[in-house]
């Protein structure tokens, strides 16, 4: 797809009200309701290890994370998680093409020196890659720009410009612009509003201003 | 480290002399634990050419064996440890080397698994090595011991497993010289082991590693008590040389800050300098110390063997130079650790090894923490690493149902 036409419809229905088994924080279990039971999973940037907890008892899905905080680490390996320490600009070449049937960067894309580095190792270590991040083209993010002329800080921005971690921010179109470059295209994506809430878009350009996250599933264009 | 001047000076007037004290070696002869002599089925062939058809492999064992056998942990001890790994040591009789680690509810909870260490082959505490009669000659092997290597180490611990009637192991564990066992068990059996953890450890040993070996080699040899060897039959023990490969080699066991935080320039029963050679600084009659105990528990050619068994590991090398190819669509699952202040296997080494597994997507978890006391931190109960060594284990554990008994 043209990243000026339009988002692709979403494939699937939302996900419906079934009681939480866990207590999986929104946009991961959405993450969670994207990938097939079984299979095999790379969470980068996998924090406490809380999807891929879920996705072994949920999902009995084989999964490895990579995660740069010691302390984030010592977690998911003391709960049984295959977990390394390491970090997304710098631990992934080495993975063999197609290691994973999913490779999962979660809320971690703005914050590694290279993206499009980045974005290309996970296309190629996993058949599909699931990305989620915030949108820099929120109406917020763009009003307090416009009418402040200040660096914004949201839900999902909540640090200050000169202590966030995150150093690469996009947009949606941004994003699938890269994807383009990258010849990786989208199966499914979601739009996030502010409440973590999946939202409806009728077009890109609609989507890239209500949107305050975005999660993408991605594959290689055949 | 109480040690006064006096107790000091005996100890190396003892030493000048180069007398052995009796109950000393008594202690030795009458060894706790098991021996078993195998060889007669399967001789050990070694990497060098050299076949042993009969060798005695001496191990401890703790903790019980379930009924299916699918409890085992062997404990793969590091350069001078022994398979006294907790409770007192039969020869110093101080506590064994990890004992804050093995035992009932500790992270290696013997009230749920069956743990087995075994001197290595090349060892000096009931084990066949270099101390040994040479059964051809009637005298001890002496330099005519054949050269070890890590890979034979494990190849007697395969035979020893095979003897004690166990498929599988739950865990090979191991950190230092015991991590390249690790590895090499992992990498030389993986259908036998069900996971792995090599602690604080690399896939080679370093030019710099070599390097402070070849140091303390040379000081035992430069020693005239060593006696190109035989100084078994001279009824002499070359003290100061493997004192002083002691000394050197636990400088590197340690780091800046923890020797700054023990001792620093800190004087020894004394308020000022003396101008003289004597141990001045604490430092200084910490490491004297240091070598004259090792010399009570440890032969001094079964040092050079197994630090020359270290040298010689490079696991890629056995696998057309490509680390990976040790591991190629490994079912076992590693657990990697290493030690923020550990500059002889720092993190780099060991994140190689987990590299290797990555690049044939292993099962592999990695961290790396925090402490202060150098290598020797994966002999110490530190929080961060009692907690990840016990989540990995458990859940393994819960994985293959093993509870505790």
């Amino acid at each position: 797809m043209s990243p000026d036409q339009g988002l692709p419809a979403t494939s699937a229905p939302a996900p419906e009200n079934l009681p939480e088994r866990s207590q999986l924080r929104a946009d991961l279990k959405l993450i969670a309701d994207m990938i097939e039971k079984g299979s095999r999973v790379l969470d980068i940037g996998c924090e406490d290890g809380a999807l891929l907890e879920y996705l072994f008892r949920e999902k009995q899905v084989t999964g490895r994370g990579i995660e740069l905080s010691q302390a984030g680490v010592n977690a998911c390996v003391a709960r049984g998680l295959s977990v390394i320490q390491g970090n997304a600009d710098t631990d992934l070449g080495n993975y063999p093409d197609d290691a994973f049937d999913y490779a999962v960067l979660s809320q971690t894309l703005q914050a590694v020196h290279a993206p499009h580095l980045v974005l290309e190792q996970l296309a190629r270590i996993g058949r599909k890659t699931i990305v989620s991040f915030p949108n820099f083209g929120y109406w917020k993010v763009r009003r307090r720009l416009l009418l402040q002329g200040r660096m914004p800080v949201t839900r999902v921005l909540p640090a200050q410009w000169y202590e966030t971690p995150n150093i690469h921010l996009c947009t949606i179109r941004d994003f699938l612009l890269l994807c383009e470059d990258l010849n990786v295209e989208v199966e499914r994506s979601l739009i996030l509003d502010e409440r973590g809430r999946m939202t409806t878009a009728r077009s890109l350009w609609w989507a890239n201003l209500i949107g305050q996250q975005a999660i993408f599933l991605l594959r290689r264009k055949s | 480290m109480g040690l006064k001047r006096q107790d000091l000076a005996a100890r190396l007037d003892k030493m000048i002399k180069g007398e052995t004290s009796p109950a000393l070696e008594a202690r030795a002869q009458a060894l706790p634990g098991h021996q078993v002599e195998l060889g007669h089925d399967e001789p050990l062939k070694l990497d060098c050419g050299v076949e042993l058809n009969a060798f005695t492999v001496a191990y401890q064992t703790y903790g019980r064996l379930n009924a299916d056998r699918s409890n085992a942990i062997l404990v793969c001890h590091a350069l001078t440890g022994d398979q006294f790994m907790t409770g007192d040591h039969p020869v110093t009789g101080k506590p064994g080397w990890w004992r804050q680690l093995v035992g009932p509810g500790l992270v290696l909870d013997t009230n749920r698994f069956f743990l087995i260490c075994s001197n290595v082959i090349g060892g000096c505490l009931g084990t066949t090595g270099p101390k040994s009669i040479n059964p051809e000659t009637g005298q001890p092997w002496g330099l005519d011991f054949p050269v070890i290597t890590i890979r034979d180490m494990v190849r007697a611990q395969r035979q020893l497993i095979d003897h004690l009637g166990i498929d599988k192991l739950f865990c090979v564990i191991g950190g230092s010289m015991g991590g390249m066992q690790v590895l090499e068990w992992a990498s030389s059996y993986p259908e036998r082991v069900y996971a792995a953890v090599p602690l604080a450890t690399a896939a080679r040993h370093t030019a710099q590693n070599i390097a402070f070996h070849e140091v303390g080699r040379q000081a035992i040899m430069a020693d005239p008590e060593w006696h190109g060897g035989k100084y078994q039959e001279a009824g002499k023990i070359p003290r100061a040389g493997l004192s002083v490969a002691r000394m050197t080699a636990h400088i590197t066991y340690l780091s800046e800050p923890a020797l700054h935080r023990k001792f620093g320039r800190r004087l020894q029963d004394r308020k000022e300098l003396t101008y003289g050679f004597d141990a001045d600084f604490q430092v200084e009659s910490y490491l004297r110390h240091q070598g004259y105990s090792f010399v009570e528990r440890f032969d001094a050619n079964s040092y050079l063997y197994i630090t020359r068994a270290m040298d010689y590991f490079d696991l890629a090398s056995e696998h057309d130079g490509v680390l990976a190819n040790a591991f190629k669509s490994t079912p076992v699952r590693f657990c990697i650790i290493s030690f923020t202040s550990d500059w002889l296997f720092p993190t780099s080494e060991n994140r190689d090894i987990v590299h290797a597994l990555n690049a044939v997507a292993a099962d592999v978890s990695f961290v790396e923490i925090e402490s202060d006391a150098g290598h020797d931190a994966f002999l110490l109960d530190e929080p961060d690493f009692r907690n990840t060594l016990r989540g990995f284990l458990n859940g393994c554990a819960e994985r293959l149902g093993i509870a505790a008994q």
